[in-house]
């Protein structure tokens, strides 16, 4: 289930579309604090809920990383790591975080600018920033769930939820089955 | 929508009559500005609607960023096992820069309230689970910020001042 194609198309909208469930998930290396980096990869075995947003600081994006921050426990509770994604860089990033409490990674698709959000269809060229897209990807690296919201509205938490059920329930039929 | 974005008189704390075919939800955090802003419009409603209004309120408080929600909204549920979830809920909307645990003491205090207990039953969680039952069925419910209404089971997303929200709630009126 993907809304990608709700989004209105513009002439500088000639981009391709924001990747759908069963495709692979790009892996990528992003610095995550100064002088640390997370890669997509070393998130297998668990899922991962990748927040893609448009900015720190923007008064709906803190709704939404507040948000995403006070659902932690119930994201855990599917193993799942959350990760906030965004072109700004670390220090933006670390200042962000600090003031608002997350504690979860802001990885900084920084440099080269927004080439991760590229790689998953996400990346406005318009404004230079990411959409606000949300990928659910599984544990063995395969995007189960996306969802690209309008830049403005806070998609909020329970598409994700939802689409962590699905993938749980699934793999337990799959056990189930083994 | 779904029944888990209309009031349940069963489980909510409801204000106004249980019997009311106008049904106001709203999901608020004691210490977010908004919520602050929204409360005397919520007043002005409730009296304007009178009997015709059914007013339920659920918690959402992001604890992360404001640190005195979670005391708070316990302080209301702490109040309401003591007959008084509305006077608390009240006071706290419109003391929202007092709302530390000894200004919940003193709340409960001018509301008549065992302060004491009130305060127990706060600092030892008592009524942490409740809340987040609360707030979880927000964030099934589409709940992305506070304060988020429900109108009638709907969400509003429309300006939130008086006469939108009262054309949302009598669309017939308007």
């Amino acid at each position: 289930m993907s809304t990608a194609t709700a989004e209105p198309q513009t002439e500088s909208n000639s981009r391709r579309p924001a990747l759908r469930p069963g495709t692979p998930a790009p892996d990528f290396t992003l610095r995550c604090t100064p002088n640390q980096t997370l890669s997509l990869s070393d998130c297998r075995g668990r899922p991962v809920v990748l927040a893609f947003y448009p900015a720190d600081w923007s008064p709906v994006c803190g709704d939404q990383m507040a948000l995403y921050n006070e659902m932690l426990d119930e994201f855990q509770n599917f193993q799942a790591q959350l990760l906030g994604i965004s072109v700004d860089g670390v220090w933006c990033h670390a200042a962000f975080a600090g003031k608002t409490k997350l504690r979860f990674p802001l990885l900084a698709d920084f440099e080269p600018k927004g080439a991760v959000a590229r790689a998953y269809g996400v990346y406005d060229e318009k404004d230079g920033v990411c959409e606000r897209a949300l990928f659910v990807i599984n544990a063995n690296g395969i995007i189960h769930w996306s969802y690209v919201s309008p830049m403005g509205v806070n998609p909020g938490a329970n598409g994700i939820l939802s689409a962590l059920e699905d993938l749980k329930a699934k793999s337990e039929t799959l056990a189930a089955a083994k | 929508m779904t029944a888990l974005t209309l009031p349940d008189p069963k489980r909510d704390h409801i204000s106004g009559s249980a019997a009311g075919s106008i049904k106001l939800l709203e999901y608020g955090d004691y210490e977010c500005p908004f919520c602050g802003d929204a409360h005397p419009i919520v007043k002005e409603i409730q009296r304007r609607l009178g009997d015709d209004l059914l007013f339920a309120f659920r918690h959402f408080p992001l604890t992360n960023i404001h640190p005195h929600a979670e005391h708070a909204a316990e302080s209301a549920e702490a109040a309401g096992a003591q007959g008084n979830f509305w006077g608390m809920h009240d006071l706290l909307y419109e003391n929202q820069g007092a709302l530390e645990d000894e200004n919940l003491v003193e709340y409960a205090a001018e509301l008549g309230l065992d302060d004491a207990r009130l305060i127990r039953e706060v600092t030892s969680e008592v009524y942490a689970r409740r809340i987040r039952e609360d707030f979880k069925s927000g964030v099934r419910g589409g709940v992305n910020g506070t304060p988020t209404f429900f109108v009638n089971g709907e969400r509003y997303d429309g300006i939130r001042d008086l006469e939108h929200l009262l054309n949302a709630l009598t669309p017939q009126r308007a």
